[in-house]
C-alpha cells in the first residue's frame, strides 16, 4: 500500500492530523476505499465534528418526545396513538451549483428521512434565502430562484406531498450562497416508529431503489467546503432526482412496515452506502458486511470506492428478519422495485466491504464513529459587532412619508406576497390542508382524529448577524408564535443552522452564541429540539452569509375546527394588538429597505412575555374567541395589519395606535412577542380578561370595516390606502422580476 | 420528434424570446422537441426503421400533437 | 353502489377520491391496482389525479397500457360511468376514450389555485345534479392542462354539446383572464359521444368539504350516485 500524499488527502477533505487518527484507529494504513469511507463519514456534513459539542447544549427531551436527535428524524406524541415525525434539512451548496436538481434532491432527501421512520409524509415546507433580485448579481439570482422553486415544485408535486408553507428572504448576503432548507412532517403510529439500526446476527441486508451510478461522489465533502473559482468544476457532483422512483419506494416501504418483517431501515443520503451501513451498524451495536458486486449498478466498471461513495438518489438500506426474504421481495416486486440482498448483519462491530468476495475495507465501528474527530474550535467575538451595535437616530432624519414607506415595504421582495412562488406548489393534494399557502402557518388535519397540526419555519439572518444569541432566540420565538397564531400549542422543534466557515473564530463564535441562545429559548418556551441539521462553510471567497438559524416548530390543535388564519373574516370586528410595541428599528426591514442599513440591536426578547402570549393565543383560539390572528414581524405593525386585510375581498380597517418614539418606530418597528387579532364584539371582553389573567398586554386599536387601510398614530392619520390598491402592490411585486408570460 | 406545426409551442417561443433578448435577432423561430436513441437488435436497416416506426406510433409519439422523423445508424 | 378508484404507480389523488366517495359521501369504495383485470363489480370508475409513471414521456402515455385499462375500456364501451380527474383525464385522452391531447400550461408553470368553471351540460352521469350555467369553485393543480384538439374535433365537441366544463369568470363568462392554462375555448372538461365518460382537469375530490375551501365538487359525486341508483347499473358487461 503506497503512502498517502498530501494532495490525495486534500482531495478527500482530510487533514494530516485526521489521517493520523485513521492510522491509529486501524493500527495500519487505510486502503483507498477505506480512505474514501473515512473521508465522507468524517466530513463536516456527516460527522458534525465542529458542532457536536455545542449541539449537546440543546434541550431534547420532554413529555411528548418519542424520538430525539440521533435517528433519521424526530417524533412527538400528538395523541390518539399517533406521532408527528418531522425534520428540517439543508441542501445549500448543490442548489447553487444546479438549482433545480439541488433543490429537488433536497426535497427527496428529507422525505426519505421521514418515511424511513415509518411515517407517511403529509406536509412539506421550505425556507429559502437568495441574493437581491436586482443589481449586479440580479440575473444570476433570478435564475437560481426560478430553478430552486421549479425543483421544489417538480419533486414535491410529483410525489404528491403538499407544500403547505414556508418563507423566503432576499438579501445580498446570500447572493453566492443561497440557502435551501426543506422541512417535512409525517404521521406514524406512536408504537410503530421504525429505527435505523441493524441487529440480529445473520439477518439479511437489502438494497432497494435506483441503481447506483457515479453521481455525487464526494458530495458530502463539497458540502463541507467553501466555493471558489474552481467550484464550477464540481458540476458532476449534483445528482438528478427521480420523484417517481421515490413514490414507489415510499409506498412499498410503508406497506412493508405494516408487516413485522423489518428490523431497521436507513435511507442512503449524503455519502450513500457508506454512511447508511456505518450508521446502521453502529446504532445497532453490531456490524455489517456487504459485497459491492451485489449492488445493482447503472454504469459499468464501477470500483468498490465508487460504489461506496456514490450518492445516487432514491435508495434505501433495509435489515430484514432472516426467513422473511421472500415476503419482502414480493412486496417490492409488486411496486416494480427490485430488492437486492447485498449482505448480512454481523456481531463483530465491523463494517466489512467485499468486492466479489475479496475484502476491500474492514473498519471497526468504533474507529469510524467513536474515534471521529470532535473539535472544540476556537471562538473570537467579531470586531464588526461594535460597529453595527447602535443606530444614530439623527442619521435617519424624519424619514419618507409613512404611506410611501408603507408602499415601499409592501413591494419589497422579502415582504411582498409569495404567491408567484407557492402557486407552483401543489398545496392541496391529500385533502388535509386547512390553511392554504400564504395564509399563515401551514395547517393540516390529521384524518381519523379531530386534530390538526400547525407548522412554521422561521429565522432572521440579519438579526442573528447583529446579535447571534438573540437572533437565534427570536427565530424560535417567531416560529412558535406563528404556530400559536394558528391556534396550535407548540410541542417540538427542528433546527437548521446555516453558518460560514467554522475554522474562522468569528464564525464559530456566532455559532456557539446562536446555539446557546436557541437552547435558552427552547427551555423557556418548553419546546424541545427533536433533531435537525447543521450546514457550515456557507461562504464564497472568504465572504460568509449572515449566520442564519432556521427553526421549524410543530404545534397541535386538539379541535381542528378551531384553526385560525391571518385574514379578517368580516367587518365590525374588534382589532386588538397583543404584546407591547417598544418601537425597535434595529435590524428591521424598514432600516434596510429605506436607509440601506443593517444596524442596531434586533428587537429585545422577553421569553416570559413570549410564553404568555403563546398561551393566550392558544387558549383564546381553543375557546373560539378569535376570528383571526397574525404575528407582527417583518415590516412591523403597519405591514401586519395590511396582511390581515389581504385575501379578504377588501375588508378594511380603521385603527389608531399610541405612538412610541417616531412615526417610523411606531408603524414599522419590529418589536417581538406581538400579534394582531380580530374578535367578534361579543367575545371582546373575554379576550381582554384572558390576556390580563396571563399578563399579556392587550390594547384595542380599532375595528374592521370599510374597504380602506386607515392607520392613525395618536389620532393623526398616517396611512390611508384602499385595500385593493395596497393588495395589488403586494401581490404584483415579486412576479414583475421574472420574465416570461405572467398568468 | 416535435410538436406538429399547427400546435403552439410555448417552450420554443420562450427560447426564441430569450435568444432575441440576447441579441440573436436572426433566429426567427425555435421548435423544441425530443430525441430518442433506440438500441435495437434487428436484421436490416429497413427492419429497424419499421420497428422504430411501430414503437414511435404506439408509445413514443402522441399522433394528435406530435410528428417524428427516423434515422438509422449501424 | 360502489366506486372503483384505479391506482397507477405514481397516482397521488387516489386517496383523496376514495376519501370523498367513502367518508364524505358514505358510499362503498375500493382501490383497484393497475395490474388487475377486474373492476370488482364497481358501478362508477374513477381515474384519479397524480403523476402516473412520473409523467415521464408524456402525461398518461404509459398508464394507458396498464392491464386494468382493458377492463376500463370495456366498462366504458358498455356505458359505465367513468370520471377522469386531472392525470386521469390525461390517461383517458392517451387511451383514446376521449379525443384531443394536453399541452403544457401556456406560461410553462404549474398552477395550484381555485378556479371557476361553468357547468355546460347537465346530461352526463356526473353533472345531472347541477343546473346548466352553475358556477363551481374547484381547485386545479397541474402543469399540463392546456387542452388541444384539431379544429374539426373542437367543432364536433362544441356542436354536439360535449364540452362539459369551461373555465369562466364570476359571471360565468369564459374570458381569457379566467383561463389558467391556455386551453382551447377555455375547455376544462369534456365527455365522449355516449356521454358516459367525462374527463376534467380541476379536482372535484378536493372540493367536497367546506373546511377545505369549497364543497362545490360534491355535486359530481352525488350525481353519479343518483345516476346509478336511479337507473340501476348502467353497464351490461360483467365487471
Amino acid at each position: 500500500m503506497s503512502a498517502i500524499d498530501t494532495a490525495l488527502l486534500e482531495r478527500h477533505g482530510l487533514t494530516r492530523d485526521e489521517y493520523d487518527r485513521i492510522v491509529a484507529a486501524l493500527h495500519r494504513e487505510p486502503t483507498l476505499t477505506e480512505l474514501g469511507i473515512f473521508s465522507v463519514v468524517w466530513s463536516e456534513h456527516c460527522s458534525y465534528k465542529s458542532s457536536r459539542i455545542h449541539l449537546r447544549k440543546l434541550p431534547t427531551t420532554g413529555a411528548r418526545v418519542l424520538q430525539g436527535p440521533g435517528e433519521n428524524a424526530g417524533a412527538v406524541d400528538i395523541g390518539d396513538g399517533l406521532a408527528a415525525v418531522f425534520k428540517i434539512e439543508s441542501h445549500n451548496h448543490p442548489s447553487f451549483i444546479e438549482p433545480y436538481q439541488g433543490a429537488a434532491t433536497g426535497v427527496g432527501g428529507i422525505i426519505r428521512d421521514i418515511f424511513t421512520m415509518g411515517a407517511r409524509p403529509i406536509a412539506l415546507m421550505n425556507s429559502l434565502r437568495f441574493g437581491a433580485l436586482d443589481g449586479r448579481d440580479g440575473a444570476r439570482t433570478r435564475r437560481i430562484v426560478e430553478g430552486v422553486v421549479a425543483g421544489i415544485a417538480g419533486y414535491g408535486n410529483s410525489i404528491g406531498i403538499p407544500t403547505v408553507g414556508g418563507e423566503i428572504t432576499f438579501d445580498d448576503s446570500y447572493a453566492a450562497n443561497p440557502l435551501v432548507n426543506v422541512f417535512c412532517l409525517g404521521i406514524a403510529r406512536a408504537d410503530a416508529l421504525v429505527k435505523g439500526s441493524a441487529a440480529g446476527s445473520g439477518n439479511p441486508v437489502y438494497y432497494v431503489g435506483a441503481k447506483t451510478g457515479r453521481d455525487g461522489i464526494h458530495g458530502a465533502t463539497m458540502a463541507s467546503a467553501e466555493f471558489d473559482e474552481k467550484s464550477s468544476e464540481k458540476r458532476p457532483a449534483v445528482q438528478v432526482g427521480d420523484p417517481f422512483m421515490e413514490k414507489l419506494l415510499l409506498e412499498a416501504c410503508l406497506e412493508l412496515m405494516r408487516t413485522d418483517a423489518l428490523i431497521g431501515v436507513q435511507d442512503m443520503g449524503a455519502a450513500g452506502l457508506t454512511c447508511s451501513t456505518s450508521e446502521m451498524g453502529s446504532r445497532g451495536g453490531s456490524g455489517i458486511e456487504i459485497d459491492v458486486s451485489r449492488v445493482p449498478q447503472r454504469e459499468t466498471g464501477m470500483t468498490a470506492y465508487e460504489i461506496m461513495l456514490s450518492e445516487s438518489q432514491e435508495r434505501m438500506l433495509l435489515v430484514v428478519k432472516k426467513g422473511r426474504e421472500a415476503e419482502v421481495e414480493a412486496i417490492f416486486e409488486k411496486w416494480d422495485l427490485h430488492a437486492a440482498n447485498i449482505g448480512d448483519v454481523m456481531t463483530d462491530g465491523i463494517l466489512r466491504v467485499k468486492d466479489k468476495g475479496a475484502v476491500v475495507a474492514e473498519i471497526p465501528n468504533s474507529a469510524l464513529v467513536d474515534a471521529a474527530p470532535v473539535y472544540d474550535r476556537p471562538t473570537a467575538r467579531p470586531a464588526y459587532l461594535d460597529r453595527v451595535a447602535t443606530i444614530d437616530p439623527a442619521a435617519l432624519g424624519s424619514g419618507a412619508p409613512p404611506d410611501h414607506t408603507f408602499a415601499a415595504l409592501l413591494s419589497s421582495p422579502t415582504i411582498a406576497s409569495k404567491r408567484w412562488v407557492y402557486r407552483q406548489y401543489d398545496h392541496m393534494v391529500r385533502t388535509n390542508t386547512l390553511v392554504l399557502a400564504g395564509m399563515g402557518a401551514g395547517v393540516v388535519r390529521v384524518k381519523g382524529t379531530d386534530r390538526a397540526l400547525a407548522m412554521s419555519t422561521d429565522g432572521s439572518g440579519r438579526y442573528t448577524y447583529l446579535n447571534p444569541r438573540r437572533g437565534a432566540m427570536l427565530a424560535l420565538a417567531e416560529a412558535a408564535r406563528n404556530v400559536a397564531c394558528a391556534g396550535a400549542l407548540p410541542i417540538g422543534a427542528t433546527n437548521c443552522l446555516n453558518f460560514g466557515n467554522p475554522e474562522r473564530p468569528e464564525i464559530m463564535w456566532q455559532f456557539v452564541e446562536a446555539v446557546e441562545g436557541l437552547a435558552e429559548a427552547c427551555r423557556a418556551l418548553d419546546i424541545p429540539i427533536t433533531g435537525g441539521n447543521v450546514s457550515l462553510y456557507n461562504e464564497t471567497d472568504g465572504q460568509a452569509i449572515y449566520p442564519t438559524p432556521i427553526i421549524g416548530v410543530v404545534g397541535v390543535i386538539d379541535d381542528a375546527s378551531t384553526t385560525l388564519s391571518r385574514t379578517f373574516k368580516q367587518r365590525d370586528d374588534e382589532i386588538v394588538v397583543l404584546g407591547e410595541n417598544l418601537g425597535e428599528l434595529g435590524g428591521s426591514e424598514y432600516l434596510r429597505t429605506m436607509h440601506g442599513l443593517v444596524q442596531g440591536q434586533p428587537p429585545a426578547l422577553d421569553l416570559a412575555k413570549e410564553r404568555a402570549l403563546i398561551s393566550c393565543l392558544v387558549r383564546a383560539a381553543g375557546e373560539r374567541l378569535l376570528q383571526s390572528a397574525h404575528d407582527c414581524s417583518d415590516g412591523g405593525l403597519a405591514v401586519t395589519l395590511a396582511e390581515c386585510a389581504f385575501d379578504t375581498g377588501g375588508i378594511g380597517l380603521d385603527i389608531d395606535v399610541k405612538g412610541v418614539g417616531s412615526l417610523q418606530q411606531t408603524l414599522f418597528g419590529e418589536s417581538a412577542s406581538r400579534a394582531v387579532v380580530s374578535i367578534r364584539p361579543e367575545h371582546f371582553g373575554r379576550v381582554l380578561t384572558l390576556a390580563a389573567e396571563l399578563g399579556v398586554a392587550a390594547v384595542k386599536v380599532g375595528r374592521t370595516g370599510g374597504s380602506r387601510i386607515r392607520i392613525a398614530v395618536d389620532g393623526v392619520r398616517t396611512i390611508d390606502s384602499s385595500v385593493e390598491e395596497a393588495e395589488r402592490v403586494w401581490t404584483s411585486a415579486l412576479g414583475r422580476y421574472f420574465a416570461g408570460r405572467a398568468a | 420528434m416535435t410538436l406538429k406545426p399547427s400546435v403552439f409551442d410555448p417552450q420554443g417561443q420562450t427560447i426564441t424570446d430569450a435568444l432575441h433578448s440576447m441579441g440573436y435577432g436572426g433566429v426567427s423561430d425555435v421548435r423544441q422537441g425530443k430525441y430518442f436513441e433506440l438500441e435495437l437488435q434487428s436484421g436490416s436497416p429497413d427492419q429497424a426503421k419499421s420497428l422504430a416506426a411501430e414503437v414511435a406510433d404506439k408509445l413514443l409519439a402522441n399522433p394528435v400533437i406530435e410528428s417524428y422523423r427516423i434515422e438509422v445508424e449501424q | 353502489m360502489k366506486f372503483a378508484v384505479v391506482v397507477f404507480p405514481g397516482s397521488n389523488c387516489d386517496h383523496d377520491a376514495y376519501h370523498a366517495a367513502k367518508h364524505v359521501l358514505g358510499q362503498e369504495a375500493e382501490f383497484v391496482w393497475h395490474k388487475e383485470t377486474s373492476l370488482g363489480g364497481a358501478d362508477v370508475v374513477i381515474l384519479p389525479g397524480g403523476f402516473s409513471h412520473g409523467d415521464y414521456l408524456r402525461t398518461g402515455a404509459i398508464a394507458r397500457f396498464s392491464p386494468v385499462m382493458t377492463s376500463v375500456t370495456e366498462f366504458a364501451r358498455a356505458g359505465g360511468p367513468v370520471l377522469g380527474i386531472c392525470n386521469g383525464f390525461q390517461i383517458l385522452l392517451e387511451a383514446g376514450l376521449l379525443p384531443g391531447a394536453m399541452l403544457r400550461n401556456r406560461d410553462l408553470k404549474f398552477h395550484c389555485e381555485h378556479v371557476r368553471v361553468r357547468v355546460e351540460q347537465a346530461n352526463t352521469p356526473f353533472t345531472s345534479g347541477a343546473a346548466v350555467g352553475r358556477i363551481l369553485s374547484l381547485p386545479i393543480a397541474h402543469g399540463e392542462g392546456n387542452y388541444f384538439a384539431d379544429p374539426e374535433t373542437i367543432q364536433l365537441l362544441e356542436s354536439t354539446g360535449r364540452i362539459v366544463f369551461r373555465y369562466c369568470d364570476e359571471n360565468g363568462t369564459p374570458t381569457d383572464a379566467a383561463n389558467p392554462n391556455g386551453a382551447m375555448n377555455n375547455i376544462a372538461g369534456i365527455c365522449n359521444d355516449a356521454r358516459n365518460v367525462v374527463g376534467l382537469m380541476p379536482h372535484p375530490e378536493r372540493a367536497c368539504e367546506r373546511v377545505l375551501g369549497s364543497a362545490d365538487g360534491l355535486v359530481l359525486f352525488e350525481s353519479a350516485v343518483s345516476a346509478v341508483t336511479a337507473h340501476g347499473a348502467l353497464h351490461t358487461a360483467t365487471a
